[in-house]
């Protein structure tokens, strides 16, 4: 594909491509975003398939998680984008009932109080990871541009409260993508680059406020490790050590899928969750790699596209903060499994063998496609 | 167009600005990545690659499998079956303690044993569990799949003919190298040396896949021993019998091939098992027939006889005065146990004078009986090769005194090994030549040394008839149609200060058949009990036994036929 191509594609108002556009367009689904997830996901099975070691069943059971979650995909595309405006503090009060119910009475697994079964079992923090930005945009749609400094700090309670009731539970990674996803909002506001900058310089001893008061031994534990791998090499730096040795000795062209030694000899940790990413790179080299983080940057840029296109500022904040914060979960995860930044439990989207947070990656895509595929229905 | 509206356009105008802003901070994060994944896979690959090879790829032993005994028809003596040996990295079996029982339920090792040995072993990355399973049950342990528990292929040495052949063939160790007799004297020869190959090792250290042969293992080479099985189970049972017949402490039998030297059986008592390690210990393993030293008494007279013959001062019609049936040297009072008179050679050996005996030795300068001695092989160890072998005891003539020479004559101050005692009467057969022994079988017939010559030889194998002949000492050691050359001994066991006066060593040492001998043997009865212990009652019988079913399965034609007339023996080739 030459890159005139892509440009193309992602600018693409998508009129002349015949039938299948407008059925794809009656349906509410744009068809470059829905192109390039379909490509991710599919890159995804292809590499899961080798990093569960070839069992089908497993294999399958993911396959079944990306229908479901292609449906909700679907389903969020339908609702028009003033329906979810008028919905979204609703949403955002419903998520924060059920943070405080799963610390009231939340089940409790592999040390950390996170599950809430209500005939379904499901995180609650999966709501808000849609609801904070949704919500942060709804308080700055009416709002001037750039807001004012009033109006940012009631979003930053308006994110605050939500990330503390998850950071409690705890599960630091879920807390810090989502005040990432509402921080976000902030910023595409037109929040001025000098409060940026200050708020930057303030996070400083912010930090260590942080790394003294509020952060576990193991969240230390793991920072220490990034800085010094082999001080513990079977310990805690193990996983480091692992898929960097995974990632590097993949090479330019990888040694061939279903034949990474670290992989399939099971040196590598987690190799069908967190660090799949190293299995993709050690089997498929460099060239994986690129392939992939292209992919993800396409769909990233896809997005950015529809929320400048959009017509408000509600959807333009939620489109641009759903489609950064995806970015913001492909950079975590890879920079962790890289060795770039400390271990922090977060899957690489839509490759990762697991099921709640792809469901709520793909809603958000939904909502997206409503943004976009609604445009010309909205009253100016 | 309306305020509103321009306000409109200008947000989103500014939204745009904004965001473009946030895509190039992105941008720059996502070079990062790149940058990283370049660093990681250009330019720190090979250091990588070789980290994550260290990380799975092992060099492994390939077991080489140890050489077959075989007899010298091709009878397998030793073989080797493979086996496998289960172990584990202990560290990682004490992670997984809960599946402990079921491991050793499969093992069949106590469950609380196998524990404590796995903690002992903690800093260890290495611990047999337990050594030569049979495949089938090893695989059993395989498929529980516990951590830490690996096999390896390894050869277990099976003894078809077990203790028939004990103390020829030996045993090796649980390591497959050999502890005795020919299993160690031919361990270079029979070990292999093993292979290694380059394997795939997962996480848990268990091998996945071969990669590739860097070396492939050099099996160990079969051995042809040369014994004849069949002639060393007529030699273990005879011995075995007569042992429990005269309720003996133990015994050897040792049979040559008097034109090649090879050793066609070696049979002692007590022995052992070597498919049973438990039976091993020293008194039960050792091969007597080369290890042990006995004095050789009467059964060395023929030899000395022979001294004299070489020496020129006697021929095969000279006479000896034996009158009046003892002699007085030095303070030791030597006798017959009946006056003989004077007497010929032949009689010497028939009735076995002492007296004889020593007279001859006597008139003798004592380096011509000495180099007539070592030149028979006494005093150093023959060619068999084979540990622990002993060299006996000739004392140098210098050191000789007067009673030395005397006694040496009726066999006491001399010390032999039953296999160098067959050796010398092999040489007598063999019309003077000495060849050396050889527990392997031969092709071609090592070079012989002339020691006695040829008409000296002959003439005391036809002495030694006599002695099995009616009027000799070793009648019992005759044998239906074949004529027996040989000579009886009986000697006093030297005991600490001296020697003792009921414990007795029966010999019988001969060559059959007398007209061409093929086979030279010797029998050594070790205390044998009861009122019997004369050589000619206790070891000639079983000389007898054993020849003569040897004779018959070696198919040797029959050289003493009784007389038949003309007419009968038609009659019976008729029939």
């Amino acid at each position: 594909m030459r890159f005139s191509d892509t440009t193309r594609l992602l600018t693409s108002k998508v009129e002349p491509l015949g039938d299948m556009t407008r059925l794809l367009r009656r349906a509410h689904l744009d068809y470059p975003l829905l192109g390039g997830l379909l490509l991710i996901c599919g890159f995804g099975l292809f590499v899961l398939y080798s990093a569960v070691s070839e069992n089908m069943d497993l294999w399958l059971q993911q396959c079944v998680r990306l229908a479901a979650a292609i449906a909700a995909l679907f389903i969020a595309a339908q609702f028009p984008p003033d329906v979810m405006r008028r919905w979204t503090p609703w949403a955002y009060l419903l998520g924060l009932a059920l943070l405080g119910l799963v610390l009231l009475l939340g089940d409790v697994g592999q040390g950390a109080q996170r599950w809430l079964d209500l005939g379904i079992r499901f995180q609650p923090s999966e709501i808000m990871k849609l609801a904070v930005p949704m919500m942060a945009a709804w308080y700055l749609h009416d709002r001037p541009f750039p807001p004012g400094l009033g109006h940012i700090l009631f979003v930053a309670v308006i994110i605050l409260v939500p990330t503390a009731l998850i950071a409690v539970q705890p599960d630091l990674g879920t807390a810090l993508l989502i005040a990432a996803a509402g921080i976000l909002v902030i910023i595409l506001a037109g929040m001025s680059i000098r409060l940026i900058l200050l708020l930057f310089l303030m996070s400083i001893p912010g930090a260590l406020v942080m790394w003294n008061f509020v952060m576990q031994d193991y969240q230390k534990q793991r920072v220490l490790t990034l800085l010094d791998p082999d001080s513990d090499p079977l310990g805690a730096g193990y996983n480091i050590i692992q898929s960097k040795i995974a990632i590097g000795s993949g090479g330019l062209f990888g040694k061939g899928w279903t034949n990474g030694s670290q992989a399939q000899l099971e040196f590598l940790p987690e190799r069908d969750t967190d660090f799949i990413f190293a299995v993709m790179a050690e089997e498929l080299g460099l060239l994986g790699v690129l392939s992939l983080l292209g992919l993800y940057i396409f769909v990233v840029g896809r997005g950015l596209f529809i929320a400048i296109q959009a017509r408000d500022s509600y959807t333009r904040l939620v489109a641009g903060s759903i489609s950064l914060t995806f970015f913001v979960y492909v950079f975590v995860n890879t920079a962790m499994v890289t060795g770039l930044v400390p271990v922090v439990g977060i899957p690489l989207p839509l490759v990762s063998f697991g099921g709640t947070s792809m469901v709520t990656l793909m809603a958000g895509f939904g909502i997206l496609m409503s943004i976009h595929t609604h445009r010309k229905l909205l009253p100016h | 167009m309306s305020r509103g509206a321009r306000t409109k356009e200008q947000t989103a105008r500014r939204f745009a600005g904004r965001a473009t802003l946030v895509l190039v901070f992105f941008a720059l994060v996502a070079m990062s990545l790149v940058g990283r994944a370049v660093q990681l896979q250009v330019l720190n690959t090979e250091f990588l690659t070789r980290e994550a090879d260290a990380r799975h790829l092992r060099v492994e032993k390939i077991a080489a499998h140890r050489g077959s005994i075989m007899d010298r028809n091709g009878e397998p003596l030793a073989i080797s079956t493979p086996v496998d040996s289960v172990w584990a990295n202990p560290k990682e079996l004490a992670a997984a303690v809960d599946e402990v029982p079921e491991l050793a339920r499969a093992l069949g090792v106590d469950s609380q044993l196998l524990m404590r040995r796995v903690t002992r072993s903690m800093d260890k990355e290495f611990l047999y569990l337990k050594r030569h399973l049979p495949p089938d049950k090893a695989h059993a342990v395989m498929s529980l799949k516990i951590p830490g528990v690996n096999i390896q292929r390894e050869y277990r040495r099976y003894y078809p003919a077990g203790e028939v052949v004990g103390h020829l063939v030996g045993f090796t160790n649980i390591d497959d190298v050999g502890q005795e007799e020919l299993e160690l004297a031919y361990n270079h020869w029979l070990g292999g040396e093993s292979g290694a190959k380059r394997v795939l090792k997962d996480r848990l250290g268990r091998s996945v896949e071969d990669v590739a042969s860097i070396r492939p293992p050099r099996h160990g080479k079969d051995l042809r021993a040369s014994i004849d099985l069949r002639l060393q189970y007529l030699a273990y049972r005879s011995l075995k019998a007569a042992i429990q017949r005269h309720d003996a402490e133990s015994g050897s039998i040792v049979i040559l091939d008097v034109n090649t030297g090879e050793v066609l059986a070696m049979a002692n008592q007590p022995t052992y098992n070597p498919n049973d390690r438990s039976q091993y210990s020293a008194e039960r393993y050792r091969n007597r027939a080369i290890t042990d030293i006995f004095e050789p008494g009467s059964s060395i007279k023929p030899l000395v006889v022979a001294a004299a013959l070489e020496s020129g001062q006697y021929r095969a019609a000279s006479f000896v005065e034996t009158s009046p049936g003892f002699v007085i040297v030095g303070p030791k009072r030597i006798e017959d146990k009946k006056n003989l008179g004077r007497i010929n050679l032949t009689t010497v050996l028939s009735r076995s004078s002492n007296v004889g005996a020593t007279k001859i030795a006597m008139s003798l300068q004592p380096d011509q009986l000495w180099t007539t001695m070592t030149a028979l092989g006494f005093g150093s160890l023959t060619s068999s090769g084979f540990p622990g072998e002993s060299a006996g005891l000739l004392t140098h003539y210098n050191h000789w005194q007067q009673i030395s020479q005397a006694t040496l004559a009726y066999g006491y101050g001399i010390s032999v090994t039953p296999l160098q005692m067959a050796q010398a009467y092999a040489a007598l057969g063999s019309r003077g030549l000495l060849r050396p022994v050889s527990l392997v079988r031969i092709e071609q017939p090592k070079e012989a040394q002339s020691v006695l010559s040829a008409n000296t030889a002959e003439a005391i194998t036809r002495m030694m008839e006599e002695v099995v002949r009616p009027g000799g000492t070793g009648t019992k050691a005759a044998i239906d149609g074949y004529r027996v050359a040989g000579k009886t001994g009986t000697a006093w066991k030297f005991a600490a200060g001296g020697y003792s006066e009921d414990e007795y060593l029966s010999i019988f040492a001969g060559l059959v058949p007398a007209s061409d001998p093929k086979l030279a043997a010797i029998v050594v009865i070790d205390e044998p009990t009861g009122d019997l212990y004369y050589g000619s009652d206790v070891a000639a019988p079983v000389f007898a036994e054993v020849m003569a079913d040897s004779l018959r399965l070696l198919a040797v034609s029959p050289d003493a036929l009784p007389p038949r007339d003309a007419g009968s023996t038609l009659q019976a080739m008729s029939q």
